[in-house]
Order: structure tokens, then sequence, then C-alpha cells
């Protein structure tokens, strides 16, 4: 069998056969007869022209296919075929890149199966960037997190996009390139990393974005973020990931279980929710993990965030003269509330973190499950169909 | 190094054409501003002047990052001069000196018929402006008001557009030609608008939307052929013009579908499957499809009135001269001359129409209708899906091309939609059913209640697919100031 492939394609519903994206088109791959525009996927090269100067937004579509559409089978079209059910097939599309697709598949695997956004998500834009035509940021700001004195250095990363249009959404991830080459002389790959601003900006409406970057012991893209400087350049793709999103309703309620730099996210989920309603009560709650307070990222800023906007829980693991906390011991603590929120159709979870934290935390909610004579798995599965059960971990 | 791709936001008029180091256009350029200001400023109602409205503000001329959305006061809205990247060694595309290198200044024997061509596509630019200026006042919802201050101020940055051709290539006379823009007022009687569909006027939101669909359409037809010419500062404007003009064509199409799709649905609702049970229908709060069938007629006429005559020589010339091309010249598979060429023009002869065959050089106008026609005639076809769908019998269609026209060889003639001629009395008896009357207008204007809460519709008109730059359906897309 074939390798799936990703494919390019229009509305014909929405699309009203202006011909801009065809002239853009700078491969000819966009043609059209009397009823249709129509992507050719011989010549389609993902280079994204196209999307920005469609008036209608019918352009930005796409399904994993085993075997193209024709352009004669598009010309047919009165509306675009759902996307086919491919077994054996990632057909989430988090990336056209299949090298960044695989990272994210892997990320969300924890969910135990096919990841689904959140039913009132924006659409989110992938892949405007790509390792042939990387966006080029100008770093503004990099500002350590944690304490001076702890061995874990996290810094906060801010970049500046200056003209290029970079449409990123709360919860999803951007590529950095490292300079440079690897053992075998090829360059290196793009790593990827949550976004931690929120979509209008890490200032509003700046065109800038926030990361949230651990220093890892030989990690090549790493230590070249954490030391980058104000006014250094950085090559990025992307973004990338089109499920681990922020439901736009203001009504769901969010469960957010992170531990360190897994916290990047969640706060832009949080810096979004606030932007846009500071007003709202009680439909945010964060459990957060750290060793101590002072590696805790954004400790101090998440203590200004009132406790009626967001309710946290910070779990400690190495405090002097406590016992060790984590977070499935705060999310035990909190079984009513997050029992709750199993049972809540605007309920959503989202894990975040190393991979090291899922199994503990699916533990604790098996057992808050358990407790209401519910099944977990059965939950979880229901939840994640619903796009309301969402894991990167790594 | 000048940055010809991001626009230059150091003089007071951005644009990406080096105006910071051309000290006489610019000095030009700003004496017209303030005129241009005033002129924006009277026209349309103070308390949307105030408001902050969601708009895309081009930026660039890079595909990538061409626009910008953000909220804006309108008077305040970036209009600039930009103008798509030079085409290394292009050629001009057509006409006698096909093949030689595209003129970078004004040719001295094409001085006139280039002005007069910019002149006379500028001044339908202001010109459609003031026929929309009170629509604001009876918008349907905020994404509709939001969508018509957008082809308004983007309408306005085309006039910015061919005033710096004016004023950077034409002299004095091109300053004067830019003032005279400013003077002429849609529908006036001392200094009317030069063609006649913008004279008319746009009392309703229905006529908005076929407005946009018809009308700006000639413009993208007309922009296209601009697009074409061998004057490349002109070519380079209109091609960097028609990335915006496909908004209006959205806004027409999609407008016109809504409007249809809510009647279509109120009728389901009601149980009522005669589209001409016209009463019941319009007691539904919609508008009946008949109704909209005339309003097509009207605007779909008045548009074929702008391309002119059938056989023109002034066309031929232009075309001939290289300053104009025809629609997509550069994909035409033909020696680009039609030196020998015929083709065939509808015309009418001792009472009949009949087709006739012409030399293709003078029928300009007539091939470039013709594409219009084909290009109009797809967002007929899904209108009438939409209807389809409902199961309503009933289809909207294009009337023949000689009936209501005022300009041409049909104009002498009296046509039914179906393309008979029949004699002036009959037409006068029928011209009821087939053109919006008083009647007509009044009930549609008794429709006209504004509807500004976010993520809400008027009656008539249905919610769109999907939202202006990926926006939720309750987007705010106007804070309105209503001091």
């Amino acid at each position: 069998m074939n390798q799936p492939l990703k494919q390019h394609l229009i509305d014909p519903e929405i699309c009203i056969r202006c011909y801009t994206c065809e002239m853009t088109c700078p491969e000819e791959a966009i043609e059209h007869d009397d009823m249709n525009v129509v992507v050719d996927a011989s010549k389609c090269n993902f280079c994204m022209d196209c999307i920005p100067v469609c008036p209608t937004g019918s352009i930005d579509e796409w399904r994993v296919v085993a075997e193209p559409y024709s352009v004669d089978e598009q010309f047919e079209w009165m509306e675009l075929p759902p996307q086919e059910d491919l077994p054996e097939a990632d057909t989430g599309l988090e990336a056209l890149d299949d090298a960044m697709a695989a990272l994210l598949a892997e990320a969300h695997k924890g969910a135990g199966g096919k990841a689904k956004a959140p039913a009132s998500a924006s659409k989110p834009t992938i892949n405007l960037y790509t390792i042939g035509k990387p966006a080029e940021a100008k770093v503004q700001g990099n500002y350590r997190l944690t304490d001076q004195d702890s061995d874990s250095d996290v810094r906060h990363i801010i970049l500046d996009l200056g003209a290029l249009p970079f449409p990123v959404l709360e919860g999803q991830s951007v590529g950095i390139i490292p300079p440079g080459t690897d053992a075998e002389g090829k360059p290196h790959l793009p790593r990827l990393y949550s976004v931690s601003s929120p979509r209008d900006g890490e200032r509003p409406n700046f065109n800038n974005l926030s990361l949230t970057v651990k220093r890892e012991e030989h990690g090549v893209c790493s230590n070249y973020v954490c030391d980058l400087k104000a006014g250094d350049t950085v090559q990025l793709t992307g973004p990338f990931g089109a499920t681990f999103l922020l439901p736009s309703d203001h009504e769901t309620h969010l469960l957010m279980i992170c531990t360190g730099t897994g916290s990047a996210p969640f706060r832009a989920f949080t810096m979004r929710r606030q932007r846009e309603n500071p007003k709202l009560k009680d439909t945010l709650t964060l459990v957060f993990g750290a060793r101590r307070p002072e590696e805790l990222p954004y400790f101090g800023p998440l203590g200004k965030v009132p406790d009626e906007f967001m309710a946290k829980h910070f779990a400690f693991s190495r405090m002097e003269g406590e016992t060790k906390h984590y977070v499935q011991d705060k999310l035990r603590d909190e079984a009513e509330k997050v029992s709750k929120l199993l049972q809540d159709p605007k309920g959503h979870i989202y894990i975040c973190g190393l991979k090291a934290m899922e199994q503990g935390v699916e533990e604790a909610l098996k057992d808050v499950a358990r407790g209401i004579g519910l099944n977990w798995a059965e939950i979880r599965d229901k939840m994640r169909e619903d796009g309301r059960y969402h894991v990167e971990t790594y | 190094m000048l940055d010809l791709i991001n626009v230059s936001y150091d003089t007071q008029i951005p644009n990406n054409v080096g105006l910071s180091q051309d000290k006489k256009v610019l000095k030009a350029l700003e004496k017209w501003h303030p005129g241009y200001i005033n002129w924006w400023n009277d026209l349309i109602p103070r308390n949307f002047q105030e408001s902050m409205v969601y708009l895309r503000t081009a930026v660039s001329v890079d595909p990538k990052g061409w626009a910008k959305f953000d909220y804006v006061k309108m008077p305040e809205y970036r209009w600039g001069v930009l103008l798509a990247p030079q085409v290394e060694d292009r050629r001009i595309p057509c006409g006698e000196h096909y093949g030689e290198p595209a003129w970078q200044e004004v040719p001295g024997e094409y001085r006139n018929m280039l002005k007069r061509l910019i002149v006379i596509q500028g001044d339908t630019e202001p010109g459609s402006v003031e026929q929309q200026r009170f629509l604001g006042l009876t918008a349907p919802s905020l994404y509709d008001m939001r969508n018509l201050f957008q082809v308004n101020v983007e309408e306005g940055r085309h006039l910015w557009a061919m005033v710096y051709l004016l004023q950077k290539y034409f002299g004095r006379d091109g300053r004067e030609e830019a003032n005279d823009m400013l003077v002429r007022s849609s529908g006036s009687d001392e200094a009317p608008r030069m063609l006649g569909a913008f004279n008319e006027e746009t009392p309703d939101w229905l006529s908005f939307f076929m407005f946009t669909y018809f009308t700006d359409r000639d413009g993208k037809m007309q922009l296209e052929s601009l697009a074409q010419s061998g004057f490349d500062p002109l070519s380079r404007t209109c091609r960097f013009m028609l990335t915006e003009e496909a908004h209006h064509m959205f806004v027409g199409e999609t407008g016109v579908g809504r409007t249809i799709q809510a009647t279509c649905e109120a009728m389901n609702k009601a149980g009522i499957t005669d589209p001409y049970d016209i009463d019941k229908i319009r007691d539904l709060g919609v508008i009946d499809l008949p109704t909209i069938q005339k309003k097509l007629n009207l605007h779909y006429t008045l548009s074929l009135d702008l391309f002119g005559n059938e056989v023109s020589t002034n066309a031929a010339n232009a075309f001939n001269a290289g300053v104009k091309g025809r629609f997509m010249e550069m994909r035409i598979k033909d020696d680009h001359k039609l030196s020998d060429d015929t083709y065939v023009v509808r015309t009418v002869k001792d009472g009949a129409i009949l087709a006739e065959e012409v030399p293709a050089l003078t029928a300009i106008n007539m091939r470039l209708r013709d594409d219009y026609v084909k290009d109009a005639a797809g967002g007929v076809g899904r209108w009438n899906k939409i209807i389809e769908k409902h199961g309503i019998e009933f289809a909207m269609a294009l009337p023949h091309e000689g009936f209501h026209r005022k300009i041409g060889v049909f104009a002498s003639v009296s046509v039914d939609p179906q393309g008979n001629i029949i004699p002036k009395e009959e037409w006068n008896a029928k011209v009821k059913d087939w053109l919006p009357t008083k009647a007509d207008g009044d009930f549609i204007q008794s429709l006209m209640k504004p509807c500004f809460e976010p993520g809400k519709f008027a009656s008539w008109i249905s919610p769109p697919k999907v939202g202006i730059d990926n926006k939720p359906g309750d987007f705010e897309y106007v804070q309105l100031h209503m001091a």
C-alpha cells in the first residue's frame, strides 16, 4: 500500500471563483473550469502563498488520502468530501511536514486514540513556514524563570516576527532550527516548542510570541535557544498542531495538568481567556507540579491571577521538611471537583509535561472515576472523541 | 536599498514605491490628502467614523503577509500606494508593440489614451463609496457592516492608487484630474460620476450585494485588462488591486446567496412551496425569489452597459497600442495582435438579433463582456444550488444580453429577458414583472432594519458559513460608537 499523502483542497461550497489563488500560485498548481477552482496535487508543494490571499477562507482545506483526488474529480465536486477514515494513517493533520507530524503524533499518544480538537476551537493555520522556507524571527528577550541557585534552567524567550504573518493559536507549537549540522554533516531538523503566549501576541497586537524552554544537558537546540540574546535571529517553522487547542466557548471548564515547561500552553490558554473575558469565574483549574516553588516557571505571575478566575493547585516534590506531593495527589485531593468535570459535557482535560507524568495522572483519574462508579477508559474515550481530552507529553 | 515589499510608514502615506525619495510626487499627494480626508469625513455618518471596525489593511504586496486584520477607525485607515512587484524584463503583451519591453514611463503617443483610462477607472472607485454611504445605518448584522466598510475603505485605496499614477506620470493635468475626482459626485446634477451605473442609487442591502456581485465584477474585468497593460506601473497597480477586489466579489456572491438561503429556509419552515406566493412569503420577513430575480435583472443589465459599445474603435486602439489587454491576455494562445482574426458579435438587423463576424480587433469590448457573462453565470449556478437543496422549484437566470440596455446595439430595441424583440408598448406593460417596481423597493426598504447585536442577523439574511479571518460567529466585527 502507498504511504498516505496530505492533499491541499479548496472547499467548492465556499469558494467564489475569484482566481486570486490561481494568479498567486508560483507553481501554477491551481486551475479552474466553469464550476470549480482546484489544486493539482502533483504540482502543489505546500508553499502556502495562496492561503492569505483567499478572500473566503475556502482555500485552507486539507485531507489525508491514500490516493490523491484528481483534478477532474475535484471539478465535479459540489462539496468537499469528508476526511476518509484511514486506519493506518494519522488523519488529524497536525502538520504537513512528516517529521513534525510524527513528533506530534508521538506527543499525543497518551490520550489513547486519535486526538480531536475541541468543538469550538478556532481553525488553526499549520505549516505556513517550512524547513525550506522558514520564517525569521528576532529575539526580543530571554529571561530565566527559575531561581539562579537552581540547577534547572528554564527560560522565557520572546520572539518578534516583525512584518511576517505568523498566525498561531494557544496550544500550537513552532519548530526551531538550530544552526549547524549533525554528526553526519546534515543540517539539524527543527525541534518543537509549545507557544506560551496567546494568539494576539505576548504583548497584545505586537506580532510576537513567547516560548518556555528548559536547558537540557547536551541538548543541541535547547542550549542554542537558552543562550540566545536579544537581537539574535532564529529560523522558525510551523505553526504546528491542530488538536491541542483552546475551546472558544467561554462556558467550557478547563482542567489543566502540567509539570515544568508543560505549563507553556496553559499560560497561553489563561492569558487568552483573561484578555478576552477577565470577568469569567470558575472556568479554569490548574494543577501544576515542580520540585520547589523556585523551579516552577511563572510562579510569580501565576500568583497574580485571581483565584476566582483560575483555581491553582501546586504540587511540590522536594520541599524541605514536607512530604512529597505530585500532581496526581492534588487530583485525588480535588476528587469532588474532578469528578464533576468528568460528567460535565463542557468539561475539558489537558495534560502537558514529561511522559513520566502520564501514568500517575491516569491512575488518579481512574480512581476519581471509580469513586463515582464510572469506567475511566470509557469516559476518556468519549471525552477524547468529543475533543475534550488532550495529552501532549514528551 | 528601497524596500519594495514592505510598506514604508516613514511618510504620511504608506507605500512601496519609494515615495520618500520622490519629493515632487510626495508633495503632490500630501497636498491632495486633506481633500481626500474631507471627502471621506463628509461622506459616512459620524458615529461610524468613530466606531472601531475590524478591517484588513494591506501592509505589503508579498502574498504571505499582504494584509493585517485589526480594529481601526475608518478615518485612520492606512490608505496607501501599493504596486505588485516589478516583473523582471516584462514585455508588452499585446498589439503592435507586442514583445517590446514594457514602458516604465508614459509613451508620448498614448499619453491621452492612458490618462483617460486611468481617470475612468479612478472615477468609479469613490463613486461606489458615495452610493453606499448610508447603508451602515441599516446593516443586517455587524458582520455585514464590517464587510461594507471593508469594501468602502478599499475602494478608497483604489482611488489613491489611480491618483498616484496621475500625479506621478501625468504632470499638471494629472494633478487636475486627481482633484476633479473629489469634485465629481455620484448622482450629482452638476458634476456626476463618469459612468451611468455609478450614478444609480444603492438604496438597500440587496442592491449593495447585487452591485458588488455584478458591477464590481465589471471592475474586476476592467482591472484584469488593465493589469495586462504595456504601461508597467498601471499593470502593477491593477494586479495588486485585484487581490483586494476578490473580497468585494465575495461580499456580493455570499450576500445574495445568504439572502436566498434565508428565503428558502423561511419558506420551508412555513410550508410554502410556491415561490410566487409572494404576499405570504413577504409576511415571513424575507424577500421572495421573484423579486430577487428582478434585482438581478436590473444590476446585471446596468453592468453590461459598462462595457461600452460592442464594436468600438477606442477599444481597438487601446489594444493595438498595448495599453489595455484582454481578460487573462497572458493565457490566451494566439498572436496577441489580432491583425486578421474575427470575433462573433450579436447585432440587430431588420428587427432581428443575429450573430455576425467582425474584425476581432474592434470586438475587444464584446469579448470582455462575453468573458464577464461567463464569470457572472458561475455565482448564479451556486445560488440555484441553494434553492434546489430546499426543494423549491425556481431558478435564477441571467436575462438575455439585449434586455434593458441603454448602450450598444440593443439600446434601440425592446428585448424581453428571453431575448425576443417585442414592441415597446408590450415591454412597458410587462416591465413590472422584470424589473423591481417602486412597491418592490418599498417592501425591501421595510425590511432594512438595523441588527447591531454581535452574532445576530436580520430576518431576511442568514449567517455566513465562515467568519472573516476565521472569527467565531458572535465576533464583534464593529465596536459601535453610538454617541
